[in-house]
């Protein structure tokens, strides 16, 4: 029983997510074939093939499959695991993945396994619920697992190394269900909040989206990314893909510096994994301070210029 | 257009939660329950839906306990127009429910189905998508904004990247994400009117439905505990912190 890694989409670069949960098809043993769909893919299934432990690289490369929407790729992907015969198929759980899995997993008549954190067996994982606030062991009786990979609980393979060999497989055609329309990205210089090492988040504390130059003037010292709470997206200060939490991005950086954020459970679901944490916050009661390594009682405004200050030194 | 929308009841999000000491699962005796978060945002978009004209009739579908005629009700005093509860005490995990929502679908012929984005017990993130399969029809899920043409819905998603619009071909299916809207608070009139809303109660066998777990849970356990740090006193003890003890900057 082989394993199939859906890429995460790329017209270059092999994504980290990517990287990540081969990191998780490592633990659960036997060789792994990548799926690389897209529009104008070549690149991106030469640079997978150079992954290190990859098999073979599935290319699908069409039209259909540009804006990689679910109804176009489920099929394909679903005929892919019948035609290969593999056991486990993989996504990262990102916001791709979380949408084609359970497409695909219907599709298979099977119960997908959603942001597995940790491999037991070929057929159990772990995986939390309640917001992090509880951790299943879970055991599938279904012939394929499909799986989604939290990014944060598995090591990245390594991106070169490999010497996979490339095929294309045919494409499944044009649903006709849906039509992509148009994307409004965020646009940033800074490290993307997933793979920084350092992140610096902002809360409702921060009162207005101005005032959240000013951390940006301290991810740039620290070559960190700029996170949020949903209340500060909710407020409009950053755009939606700031947020970190339960229903946001799963980030567990070296350090994650929290700004006038109080430390609700699901905001804490997406960061407590962190390795070192700090917490800037006024009120010395905020939640935060218990799982913050290092707090500081402060007015952001006064703490946050003046951290910058020092750690330009 | 009708518009279906599935609900769900769990704990209540300002719940804290407790794992069992004997690792069976979270302790559920005495806990407030309430209608999944994402879901109310679901029933308030059908109902604005229905307040723009857009929408005729708004019809509610739990599975769960007897209990669940109470979240019912609630989506009911927000507006909801009836409700249909498929009871059961078993455990049903988001295949099962996609399965039975695809029957009921078949019923009441739907052009779109709402649904929460997560069900915040067991976070999956897994139902809308699968009924989508299922029925064949297209998905919007992560919405953050739906609106309805002749013939398609527009619906913008929250994506990691940031926001991105597709079009989809009616029937569809479509999950609420947060920033979709802000529920609004029954009124105590709409309580009241909500009492005399329908509810049916539907038996699963009735439907075929087969809720035996295809994800068995071995067993439930804490999370690691993380260790409550220090407080400094001053932004130079936190930089020497970081710099000499955390060693991260
Ligand atoms: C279903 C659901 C899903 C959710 N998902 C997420 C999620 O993914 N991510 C998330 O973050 N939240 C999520 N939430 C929301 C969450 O419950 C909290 O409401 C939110 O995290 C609060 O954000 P905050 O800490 O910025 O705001 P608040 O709780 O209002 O805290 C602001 C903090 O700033 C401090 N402060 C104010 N002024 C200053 C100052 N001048 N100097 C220093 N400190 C100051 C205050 O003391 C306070 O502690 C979710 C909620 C629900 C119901
Ligand atoms: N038992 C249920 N009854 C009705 N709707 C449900 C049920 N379980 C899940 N749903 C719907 O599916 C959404 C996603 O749930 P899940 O896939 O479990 O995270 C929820 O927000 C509900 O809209």
């Amino acid at each position: 029983m082989s394993i199939l890694v859906i890429a995460e989409p790329s017209t270059g670069d092999v994504k980290k997510p990517t990287l990540t949960t081969l990191g998780a098809a490592a633990k659960i043993g036997g060789t792994a074939d990548v799926l690389v769909l897209g529009q104008g893919v070549a690149a991106a299934a030469d640079a997978t093939a150079k992954v290190a432990g990859v098999g073979t690289v599935l290319v699908a490369d069409a039209a259909e499959y540009a804006h990689a929407l679910a109804e176009n790729v489920a099929p394909l992907v679903a005929a892919a695991v019948k035609a290969g015969g593999y056991g486990h198929v993989l996504f990262a759980a990102t916001t791709f993945g979380k949408n084609v899995a359970p497409r695909v997993a219907a599709l298979l008549d099977v119960q997908p396994i959603s942001e597995i954190s940790a491999v037991v067996s070929a057929d159990t994982f772990e995986r939390p619920i309640y917001a992090g606030n509880a951790v299943a062991t879970v055991q599938s009786a279904d012939a394929v697992k499909v799986v989604t990979v939290r990014g944060t609980a598995f090591e990245a393979v390594a991106a070169t190394g490999g010497s996979g060999s490339v095929t294309a497989l045919a494409a499944t055609g044009e649903a006709g269900l849906s039509s992509f329309v148009s994307a409004e990205l965020t646009k940033s210089e800074r490290p993307e909040l997933t793979s920084a090492r350092v992140i610096v988040s902002g809360g409702r504390g921060m009162q207005s989206g101005d005032n959240f130059h000013m951390l940006d003037t301290l991810a740039d010292k620290l070559g960190a990314a700029v996170g949020a709470s949903r209340a500060a997206v909710d407020a409009g200060f950053v755009p939606n893909d700031y947020q970190v939490g339960q229903t946001g991005k799963i980030v567990a950086p070296e350090l994650y510096i929290a700004v006038g954020i109080s430390g609700a459970i699901q905001h804490l679901a997406g960061m407590k994994d962190s390795k070192v944490i700090v917490a800037i916050n006024k009120d010395e009661e905020a939640p935060i301070f218990q799982i913050a390594d290092y707090g500081l009682v402060a007015d952001l405004f006064k703490a946050v210029p003046e951290l910058t200050e020092a750690v330009s030194k | 257009m009708k518009i279906l929308v599935a609900v769900k009841r769990v704990v209540d999000y300002n719940v804290k939660i407790r794992v069992k000491p004997d690792n069976t699962g979270v302790e559920l005796a005495n806990v407030k329950m309430s209608m999944n978060p994402f879901d109310e945002i679901a029933v308030e978009e059908a109902v604005r839906l229905k307040e723009k004209g857009a929408a005729t009739e708004i019809v509610v579908v739990s599975i769960g306990p007897a209990s669940a005629q109470e979240t019912i009700r609630t989506a009911l005093a927000m507006g909801a127009d009836r409700g249909i509860l498929v009871q059961t005490d078993a455990e049903v995990q988001p295949l099962a429910v996609a399965k039975t929502l695809k029957t009921l679908v078949e019923k009441e012929q739907p052009q779109l189905v709402i649904l929460g984005k997560q069900a915040i017990d067991d976070d999956s993130n897994q139902t809308g998508q699968m009924l989508a399969a299922l029925l064949g029809w297209a998905q919007g899920t992560f919405a953050s904004k739906v609106e309805p043409a002749a013939g398609t819905v527009a619906v913008t998603r929250e994506v990691d990247g940031g926001l991105e619009t597709l079009s989809l071909k009616l029937p569809a299916i479509v999950t609420a994400d947060l920033r979709l809207n802000e529920p609004r608070y029954a009124s105590l009139p709409n309580i009241m009117k909500a009492k005399k809303k329908p509810i049916e109660t539907i038996d699963p066998a009735a439907l075929g439905a087969d809720f035996t777990p295809r994800l068995k849970t071995l067993k439930v356990t804490e999370p690691p505990k993380r260790q409550g740090g220090v407080k400094v006193g001053s932004v130079q003890e936190l930089v020497a912190k970081l710099r000499d003890e955390a060693r991260v900057i």
